[in-house]
């Protein structure tokens, strides 16, 4: 443990820290550009130059190792001149469009230029301009603006593993581009955004809109996909602005996935802000909400509860779930379910169904096993931190049973379906003795492996595998389900399941094409064709004019993620609560509050007219509720059902990253990207 | 002046056979396999007496460098990089080595990588070398073929391999870190330090990055005796060394001599003296572009060596003496050289990248005099700012030769934006008048 003195305070730290991180660790601000604490060290920017006694020359803190003995200045004379000197260089070049850039007012360089600048320049040449690049839809160019610190080629190789950006030329033509235009293809691209220190790279839809100081900031969570990405959401007036990551080292670490970034535009299209009946004539029209809940009222009457049924979709929040729930079992109906896209299985152990070693546990696993999963397009925050977990060495191996594809990181991949994986359950692959080697195996089962007749028996074979492996142990847990939908782990700790007697999705359309249900209840289920739904009566709650309201005879409008307070439970079984935002738009309401006067309207009053009385009533349901933002680790039980499993490959439910629900699809940027980088790849109806 | 028994480089001027014939009657690969059964830590210990610094300009001592090699290491490889590619302006003693006599080369690869117990040897050459990384390649060629590389190297049980690697002329890539990068397919942009090539450097390997003339001494100072080279020159500037004069002298050459020579007696013995006498002379550079210039006052008592050089806030370099008479547009002389800091600036690092481009701007002003006097200053503190805050020394680089000229050439700067001022303010004049 090296011991040092900084401005005349000793400190000691661990072996390997840096003379900036041991500043950091006193409070001592040490300004940089080019230092990223996830990043690799290049030292390039040189404004963190400090003095260290002995040394001829002042030293470039990130990148030198605390020493014994070391003294060290960072507020000397020598490096005030240095970091005056290293400053006037950044800006000789630098345009000075502060005015217009959208950078302005969270710029590291403008910040710095206020502590380090010098009031007047003294560069009366001519500066430097640089032809912008085209990376694609979501980051936009400025390249004259670049300092060339490189975080951004850093991140593309080392974080996303797309390493799509490098320099070219020398001296003061280098230049950061993709050699061969090309778009940055890569769902964590967003995030160049954000590690950028200046203007060079700001996003593209967001750009001119608004100015920072002029945002309010919401701290949410956000529900594009299950890992509830911690994200601040900046609005202005009634409009979502932007959407930037918020650290969480459990969840996101400081990162967030495209679709996270770049889908809110979607939230001011195709928008149900008012309730709709559908009429004689077969059209839905415009109706209050009296009207609305008469409609309903008037379809129940008479109906028997096990004609009643109820389908909780993606992105349907526990709040709702649960309210749903209890007026469902008020009007007697059994049939309830939340699994809209017909993944099978069992939902009777709670370590059946969450993601058990946790997001962060991945950093101590040291072999994983994929099944039926592309982490990058189903949850990339997910494979983000494989990948972190790759690099960081100590992995022995990634496997894959199901999909073939680029993860970023080296995948064996073992076969392509149920064959494999019977192989694996029954003993006889040979892949389980490197599983069995392994300190910490973890087997990771995505939604492509439950989506399919036999899931159960799919979920049975990769618990077999678990447990041949030693993966499930008091100190480890290495099974792991990794789901797609932000409202599926809270809806199944609520238990929005078939109850006794009740039939799942499948019995739901088959009652609803023979006439046996006719009453079906959507609460944010866009998943499943209308079609399916024959004659019965659906009633859709959602934000949203997609699929559900399409085919629904009543729609009542919901509050969107960014318009509500509400819980949602990530793949690891982490409640976590979003904060209003912005206010449902017009006549739209959060969406337990609807369930709740509905209740009243069919005098089934539910026994709760607060947040707070909702959010009891969850905890009281499932006391994982009353720890938010917390994995309560689940009891390891017998889950699944032993059968056959069919041979068949293994297809992930994510065919287009860009557009997986109502939000997204209707997003102008996310329509963009899947034009950009998924077309060329696509064939051309899945692109449609 | 060195006796021509002393020169360790007898076939400079490549007047006999440049191979393996040629090389074993100048007494090379003779004894090598006694010389290895030294041992390393003899070896290391010889080379530290003879005194021996690096010839690749910073001059720290070889003897020393070899040590910082771990004794012991897991097993995995060692290297040792031969820094080739020479490109200083005004340097061309490497370039003659690989040209007459590369065995001395190879063989020194040899004994140096023993001594660092390296398990492979690479040779970085410039690529517009062409013809000398033919011979060296050649030589290579034949010392496999003799079995004195490779497995059991002379038969001393040693193996040993020798690659050539050339480089595609990126001054850079004579900075030895930026050298490993570029060895390792990638740009060539010098490494923060530490760690130390010793400790990572080839594919993170521990590492040795030697110059040519550093590594192809060394077979000679073996054979005849740390004591004989620590008996050249003056204490701590020891041995012999090839100089490399160039611009207006009678006789430009490449020349062995002893170590503190006079600059003058140098230059008068070997090339002729100065184009138009001594007293005709200008100003010096002494070691290659990089080092500040030194005007004739100085050149007339000055010795070659590093701490001569030092001590009149100059340096040998790489020895590479740039000679101007009294024609020389000095102020245009230094800004080429800036020119040329700028376009082979690497561009990683702020200082360097941004301020190499301002100083040539600045100073390509400065030839016509089209600038304030009070720029000059402002040049002195830019140099200033890039000196000392960047990853590798180009920035040093880049800046020295500017304080050199501001330093002992500011009358003549000031004069030529006066002239300048006095031209404009006429032209104004004779306008009105019309």
């Amino acid at each position: 443990m090296p011991k040092l003195t900084i401005d005349g305070q000793e400190i000691e730290v661990a072996p390997g820290t840096s003379i900036l991180q041991a500043c950091e660790q006193m409070g001592i601000e040490v300004p940089r550009f080019c230092y990223h604490e996830r990043l690799s060290v290049p030292a390039n920017c040189r404004m963190c130059l400090v003095e260290v006694e002995k040394s001829p020359k002042p030293v470039a803190s990130c990148a030198m190792p605390a020493g014994e003995g070391m003294v060290v200045k960072t507020d000397s004379e020598l490096v005030h001149k240095a970091r005056k000197g290293v400053m006037e260089f950044l800006l000789i070049n630098h345009p000075l469009d502060c005015p217009i850039c959208d950078q302005g007012g969270e710029c590291d360089l403008q910040d710095q230029a206020v502590a380090y600048g010098f009031d007047r320049g003294r560069y009366a040449e001519n500066k430097r301009a640089v032809r912008d690049k085209n990376l694609g839809p979501l980051i936009k160019t400025i390249m004259t603006r670049c300092i060339h610190c490189t975080r951004c080629i850093r991140f593309m190789d080392e974080i996303a593993g797309v390493p799509v950006l490098g320099a070219t030329s020398r001296g003061e033509h280098m230049e950061i581009t993709t050699y061969i235009e090309q778009g940055v293809n890569s769902e964590m691209s967003g995030n160049l955004v954000d590690v950028c220190p200046v203007g060079a790279l700001t996003s593209k839809p967001y750009a001119f809109t608004a100015r920072p100081w002029e945002l309010r900031k919401t701290e949410t969570i956000d529900v594009m996909d299950a890992v509830g990405s911690n994200i601040r959401v900046d609005t202005r007036g009634p409009e979502v602005m932007r959407v930037l990551p918020r650290l969480n080292e459990d969840v996101n670490e400081e990162w967030i996935a495209d679709k996270t970034r770049y889908s809110h535009d979607g939230l001011k299209r195709q928008r149900l802000d008012r309730p709709y009946v559908r009429g004689q004539d077969g059209k839905l029209r415009q109706a209050s909400w009296a009207e609305a809940f008469a409609t309903i009222r008037t379809k129940l009457a008479g109906l028997p509860g096990t004609a009643v049924a109820a389908i909780a979709g993606d992105l349907a929040d526990c709040e709702s779930t649960v309210a749903l729930k209890d007026l469902m079992a008020k009007l007697g109906s059994p049939n309830l379910e939340c699994r809209q896209d017909g993944a099978k299985f069992d939902a009777s152990k709670r370590a059946g169904y969450i993601f058990n070693s946790t997001i962060a546990g991945i950093e101590r696993a040291d072999a994983i096993l994929l099944i039926g999963t592309n982490p990058r397009w189903e949850a990339p925050l997910v494979n983000a931190r494989i990948r972190k977990r790759y690099l960081q060495g100590g992995l022995k191996v990634v496997a894959s049973v199901g999909p073939n594809v680029d993860l970023t990181y080296p995948v064996k991949h073992l076969g392509a379906g149920g064959d494999t994986l019977a192989e694996l359950a029954a003993g006889k692959h040979e892949f389980l003795e490197v599983l069995k080697g392994a300190e910490r195996p973890m087997v990771i089962v995505g939604m492509g492996a439950f989506q399919r007749p036999d899931g159960a028996a799919v979920q049975h074979a990769a618990r077999a595998v678990a447990e041949s492996v030693n993966a499930i142990r008091e100190d480890w847990n290495g099974f792991n389900v990794l789901h797609t939908a932000a409202g599926r782990v809270g809806a199944l700790d609520i238990g929005f399941l078939p109850g006794e007697g009740g039939r799942d999705l499948e019995g739901i359309l088959t009652g609803c094409a023979s006439g046996e249900i006719g009453f079906v209840y959507l609460l944010n289920a866009d998943e499943i064709d209308g079609a399916a739904f024959g004659n019965a009566f659906v009633v859709y709650q959602g934000h949203h004019g997609d699929r559900g309201a399409h085919r629904a005879d009543v729609i009542l409008p919901g509050a969107a993620y960014t318009e509500k307070s509400a819980t949602y439970v990530n793949t690891e079984g982490r409640p976590q609560q979003t904060r209003l935002a912005t206010f449902p738009l017009g006549e739209a309401r959060e969406d337990w509050k609807i369930i709740r006067a509905l209740s009243a309207e069919l005098g089934q009053t539910l026994p709760y007219d607060s947040l707070t009385q909702v959010r009891r009533r969850l905890a009281e349901m499932n006391p994982v509720f009353a720890a938010p933002d917390r994995v309560t680790p689940a009891k390891w039980g017998a889950f699944g059902k032993k059968g056959k499993v069919d041979g068949g490959h293994f297809v992930s439910p994510v065919t287009n990253y860009y557009m997986t629900d109502p939000i997204s699809r209707a997003s102008v940027t996310m329509a963009k990207c899947t034009e950009t980088f998924l077309k060329p790849a696509l064939p051309a109806a899945a692109a449609e | 002046m060195l006796r021509d028994e002393d020169r360790i480089f007898t076939n400079l001027y490549g007047f006999e056979s440049p191979f393996l014939d040629g090389a074993k009657q100048r007494g090379d690969w003779e004894g090598t396999k006694e010389l290895l059964d030294l041992g390393r830590e003899k070896i290391i210990e010889l080379v530290k007496e003879s005194g021996l610094r690096g010839r690749g300009g910073a001059g720290f001592s070889t003897g020393m460098k070899w040590s910082f090699m771990p004794k012991k290491t897991d097993g995995g490889p060692v290297y040792l990089v031969i820094n080739a590619d020479e490109g200083e302006p005004g340097t061309c003693k490497d370039r003659e080595i690989m040209r007459h006599d590369p065995h001395k080369l190879i063989e020194g690869c040899l004994i140096a990588g023993f001594a660092i117990g390296a398990t492979a040897c690479y040779i970085y050459i410039r690529g517009e070398f062409y013809d000398e990384g033919s011979n060296v390649q050649r030589a290579i060629d034949e010392a496999y073929a003799a079995g004195l590389i490779g497995k059991n190297a002379c038969g001393s049980g040693y193996d040993y391999d020798i690659d050539l690697h050339r480089g595609r002329g990126a001054y850079i890539c004579g900075e030895e870190t930026a050298l490993i990068e570029s060895l390792e397919g990638k740009k060539g942009q010098p490494r923060n330090k530490p760690p130390f090539p010793a400790m990572a450097g080839l594919y993170s390997r521990p590492t040795t990055v030697n110059n040519v003339e550093s590594v192809a001494v060394v077979p000679t100072i073996l054979r005849r005796g740390a004591s004989w080279f620590a008996g050249l020159g003056r204490p701590k500037n020891s041995g012999t060394k090839l100089f490399c004069i160039s611009g207006h002298v009678n006789e430009p050459c490449t020349v062995e001599e002893e170590m503190g020579i006079p600059l003058k007696e140098l230059i008068e013995k070997h090339c002729g003296g100065v184009r138009g006498g001594w007293d005709n002379l200008l100003a010096i550079i002494p070691g290659g572009s990089s080092v500040p210039v030194i005007p004739k006052e100085i050149c007339d008592t000055v010795l070659m060596d590093f701490d001569s050089l030092r001590e009149v806030k100059s340096g040998l370099g790489t020895a590479a003496v740039i000679v101007m008479d009294k024609s020389t547009d000095i102020v245009k002389a230094i800004a080429r050289l800036s020119k040329f800091y700028m376009h082979e600036s690497c561009g990683q690092c702020t200082p360097c990248r941004e301020g190499t481009g301002w100083l040539w701007r600045v100073m390509d002003r400065m030839v016509k005099g089209q600038a304030r006097v009070e720029e000059i200053d402002m040049l002195l503190d830019v140099t200033k700012e890039i000196e000392g805050h960047t990853i590798c020394a180009l920035g040093d680089a880049a800046a020295w030769p500017v304080q050199g000229l501001i330093r002992h050439f500011r009358p003549e700067m000031e004069k030529r934006i006066l002239d300048y001022r006095a031209r404009a303010d006429r032209g104004g004049a004779r306008m009105a008048a019309e």
